[in-house]
């Protein structure tokens, strides 16, 4: 959803992307996913409903799975952002990734971005989950391809195959 | 070496072959692309369902010098979305029909600006009545379309239904109805469009049918076939949502970009996506149908209705499957079939996976349920004895000539689901509680390819390019969007061949590097565009025999070496494949009778639901999807196909109701269009039965559509089985299920009827 930011002029903002500092000139209430997308060329950051529904464009913000379209990116100032593809930093990404692509976690793959980031974020916090976990743990991205159980059955490997540790 | 028979390739689980792109994120869709220059685009649109624009105004507050503004008057060609009928306009002029009917065209550098320009563009109109509902339409109180507000009927007519009546123990009638249903592909619908003096136009896009949008901007922009080039980029999920309406506004980004004379790019946001573009007709049908008294259907009436708002889009042919599947996998040895698509003020309803058939088999198989009530027998033996045979004819005397056995299927179904143990279990636990357990099922079946002669006339071409670096590529215009399309046709080749699978590419739909091998819809890529892929693959290797330079056996480096040294000497290879009929499949439009599908896929689902008698919130607790596709190319793409399929039914029969308010959709977001999530869906176990197919690339059917069929009667089942209640219509909310049970719903028992003879 487009927003029409303020008239105001634009704040410079600094922030730490996928381990690199950057600073932008951007209106203080200009979406995050917009100045990650647009100022910063990330493109695998994903907008789905523009609204926090569906959660394409999720990001890690300090190491908490958000929204990045619900982010206004004046209250990302100064913080630690990891998109898609700063993710291998993390060792557990890889094995979450290629269980996806061995047990048909992304079919049309809008949504697989903010699916694996969720998916390492939860294997972060709970590193062999049940399924009941792997379901409420995704449960704020939205496929309408998959019907989910490929994706529950790629984390459940990826916890298997030590994605956690 | 080849010659050995074995299958190397099809049906193994190779990685998808564009899935590492997708993992990475890395995978580049419409919104990811950025042009040197490029402008923003947006739609400014009709508020009324109807009426005559008078006047329209721009507001001072914006400086309009700096926007791109587009009207009817700017088409060089003609005003219209090209399909099947020409009556839908590009870009209103006079006559608005719907509420979300595009009137003008907005493009700036600063996307920011777009949303207040499109405020600040007033339109007066001379409002006319408008009709919302199939039975306004029918009533005729308001001509809207045509000369009488129906876009297509069809007659199926089998036998002589007249004299069945007499005969009949019983009769039993019923009516049912199902919604409108959003696809809610997560990637919203866009568009960017070039023009370039040299090149002429092109669009980049998030489509199914790159010739379509093709020979749409032909006629928009009056340009010959060689000046106007589609591409298709990655598609975020499609569902038929973006089969017709991508043609829609590529021609709106392309007017914008001929105007500027810069690149253009429009990407609708969620909420204009939902509520301007296509979403599943809603449907009513109705049955009249002559039962034995042991329970075989001796015919029937069946009049299914559907609604497409507002322009004739694919309403014809959605129809035409829906009615062609309206008697579904039983012997009807009479029965007549009249089917219409009528019109209201709403936007266009279109293609979406199952395209008729979900909601003519919807109410086939509720109302099965309800013969079973009448006739005293269960929900399984009614199935059992009424269902085809090989040698019996389909609704349109189309002999089965498969050898399928569908008692057999329901068998195994039943014994997967362990159905009798938990039917009794059910009966004995709802004695008490407040949570009431159901169990239900839908026998079913899903035509593969285009309709009737539509095959014929699409006359389908592929090409299959043995590349300079030995390696082989695949050329097709079938749309990879999620299914897994890329993956299996490379496969195919690769068998065919006997090479790797990794020795083989996938060139990008692009209409100037690809020939038409049709649109990626109607379950017809993997059997129909599969089998041209195996004949041109072994075009290449007779060519390469032929010219002496590969013997009867080889290996894949063999291979590589001999197309390597073709290349070097003759320049570029390609073989080609076009599709033809086979001679036995004739169909007779004029009638509506004889073959309708080269093949059908066939299903037998059960579903085990509790519903919560606290908050009437149905939970579906297990799922067992059994189905008979053909040969299964890839078991991890083919399960995934499936999965989807009936998470997306569940949502059509219990999550998901369109809200409409004068022709407009009220709920035009996720937060309150409501699609399952993760928590919401049950393990979904599937089966496959697998049973050669001549007419499919190694045997395959198609399956994409199929699973989207079934599941909604066997949950309604499961719920009616639960509380003792019929019903009769979807999407089915808790409180729908709440004023059933309070006795004042519509969505019960009391709509039928039924007699037994004396």
């Amino acid at each position: 959803m487009s927003e029409s930011p303020d008239e105001s002029s634009k704040w410079e903002i600094t922030l730490t992307v996928n381990g690199k500092r950057v600073t932008v000139q951007a209106y203080a209430m200009e979406r995050l996913l917009d100045v990650v997308r647009n100022d910063l060329g990330l493109k695998g950051t994903k907008e789905g409903c523009g609204e926090g529904e569906c959660g394409s464009c999720s990001v890690l913000m300090d190491g908490v799975l958000v929204n990045s379209c619900l982010i206004p990116v004046l209250q990302a100032k100064d913080s630690t952002i990891i998109t898609i593809e700063g993710v291998q930093a993390d060792g557990r990404a890889p094995v979450v990734q290629q269980a996806f692509l061995e047990y048909g976690g992304a079919q049309c793959g809008i949504c697989t971005p903010g699916m694996i980031l969720a998916a390492c974020h939860l294997l972060q916090k709970k590193p062999q989950p049940t399924i009941e976990e792997i379901r409420e743990g995704l449960s704020g991205n939205l496929c309408r391809c998959t019907g989910y159980l490929q994706i529950i059955e790629a984390v459940k490997e990826a916890a298997r195959r030590g994605a956690a540790t | 070496m080849i010659g050995v028979k074995d299958e190397r390739i099809v049906g193994t689980a190779v990685p998808r072959l564009e899935g590492r792109e997708k993992i990475t994120g890395q995978a580049r869709y419409v919104d990811d692309m950025v042009l040197p220059g490029m402008l923003y685009g947006a739609t400014v649109r009709s508020r009324i369902p109807r009426g005559k624009i008078k006047k329209i105004t721009f507001g001072p507050e914006i400086n309009w010098q700096e926007f791109v503004i587009v009207s009817a008057k700017d088409i060089p060609g003609k005003n219209c979305v090209a399909l099947i009928e020409d009556d839908q306009p590009c870009l209103a002029d006079e006559f608005i029909n719907h509420p979300e009917e595009p009137i003008l065209l907005l493009a700036h550098e600063d996307r920011h600006l777009l949303p207040k320009a499109v405020e600040a563009v007033s339109v007066e109109y001379h409002p006319l009545s408008a009709i919302f509902t199939m039975e306004e339409s029918e009533s005729r109180s308001e001509i809207i379309w045509g000369a009488n507000n129906t876009f297509k009927t069809i007659l199926i007519d089998k036998g002589d239904v007249q004299g069945v009546w007499e005969k009949a123990h019983y009769i039993v009638e019923g009516e049912y109805r199902t919604g409108a249903q959003e696809q809610l592909y997560i990637e919203n619908n866009g568009m960017i469009a070039a023009f370039e003096p040299q090149q002429g136009l092109t669009v980049w896009g998030s489509l199914q049918c790159p010739y379509y949008v093709h020979k749409a901007l032909m006629e928009l922009c009056g340009l010959p076939p060689g000046r106007v080039r589609v591409v298709q980029m990655e598609t975020g999920g499609a569902f038929g949502g973006k089969e017709e309406y991508p043609s829609m506004i590529a021609a709106h980004a392309a007017l914008l970009a001929l105007k500027s004379g810069r690149p253009v790019k429009i990407i609708y946001d969620r909420m204009e996506d939902m509520a301007a573009t296509t979403k599943r007709h809603p449907s009513r049908t109705r049955h009249r149908t002559a039962v034995s008294k042991d329970g075989k259907i001796l015919g029937g009436t069946i009049e299914f209705t559907i609604d497409g708002g507002a322009y004739a889009t694919l309403s014809s042919v959605v129809l035409s499957r829906g009615a062609i599947h309206a008697g579904g996998p039983y012997y009807w040895p009479n029965v007549r079939i009249n089917a219409k698509a009528v019109a209201t003020n709403a936007p266009p309803h279109g293609a979406f996976r199952g395209f008729g058939a979900p909601q003519s088999i919807f109410a086939l198989e509720r109302h099965m349920d309800r013969i079973a009530q009448v006739v005293e027998l269960s929900p399984i033996e009614i199935r059992r004895r009424n269902f085809l045979k090989p040698g019996q004819t389909t609704t349109t005397g189309q002999a089965v000539s498969e050898p399928i056995d569908l008692g057999r299927l329901l068998d195994r179904a039943l014994e997967l689901s362990n159905y009798s143990a938990k039917k009794d279990e059910f009966a004995r636990q709802n004695q008490n509680g407040n949570c009431k357990r159901g169990i239900g099922i839908a026998s079913f079946l899903h035509g593969a390819g285009f309709t009737g002669a539509g095959e014929r006339y699409l006359s389908s071409v592929v090409e299959v390019e043995a590349c300079e670096d030995g390696g082989v590529r695949v050329l097709v215009s079938s749309a990879e969007f999620g299914q897994g399309t890329k993956t299996i046709l490379c496969q195919i080749a690769a068998e065919a061949l006997g090479l790797r699978y990794e020795d083989v590419r996938f060139a990008q739909p692009d209409t100037q590097e690809v020939p038409n091998s049709g649109p990626t819809v109607a379950s017809r890529t993997a059997m129909v565009v599969g089998k041209l892929v195996q004949s041109a693959a072994i075009g290449i290797r007779q060519t390469l025999r032929a010219s002496g330079l590969l013997g009867e056996s080889y290996s894949a480096e063999e291979f590589r070496i001999a197309c390597r040294k073709y290349v070097a000497a003759h320049g570029k290879l390609r073989s080609l494949a076009r599709y033809e009929q086979p001679e036995d499949i004739v169909w007779n439009e004029e009638k509506y009778r004889g073959s309708a599908y080269a093949a059908f896929s066939w299903a037998v689902y059960i579903a085990a639901v509790t519903v919560d008698l606290t908050t009437y919130s149905v939970s579906v607790d297990d799922f067992v999807a059994l189905q008979e596709v053909g040969r299964v190319l890839h078991p991890v793409l083919a399960k995934g196909q499936i999965i989807g399929g009936v998470a997306q039914a569940i949502g059509f029969a219990l999550y998901e109701r369109v809200v409409w308010d004068n022709g407009r959709m009220q709920n035009a977001q996720m937060t309150n269009y409501i699609m399952p999530t993760s928590a919401d869906l049950p393990p979904i176990r599937v089966y496959f039965e697998e049973m050669g197919n001549v007419h499919g690339a190694f045997g395959a059917k198609g399956i994409g559509e199929l699973p989207m069929d079934g599941p909604a009667p066997a949950i309604v089942s499961a719920v009616g089985d639960a509380l003792r209640t019929f019903f009769n219509s979807i999407p089915l909310l808790p409180e729908d299920i709440f004023d059933a049970i309070a006795g004042k719903g519509e969505n019960a028992e009391h709509a039928g009827s039924a007699r037994g003879n004396p």
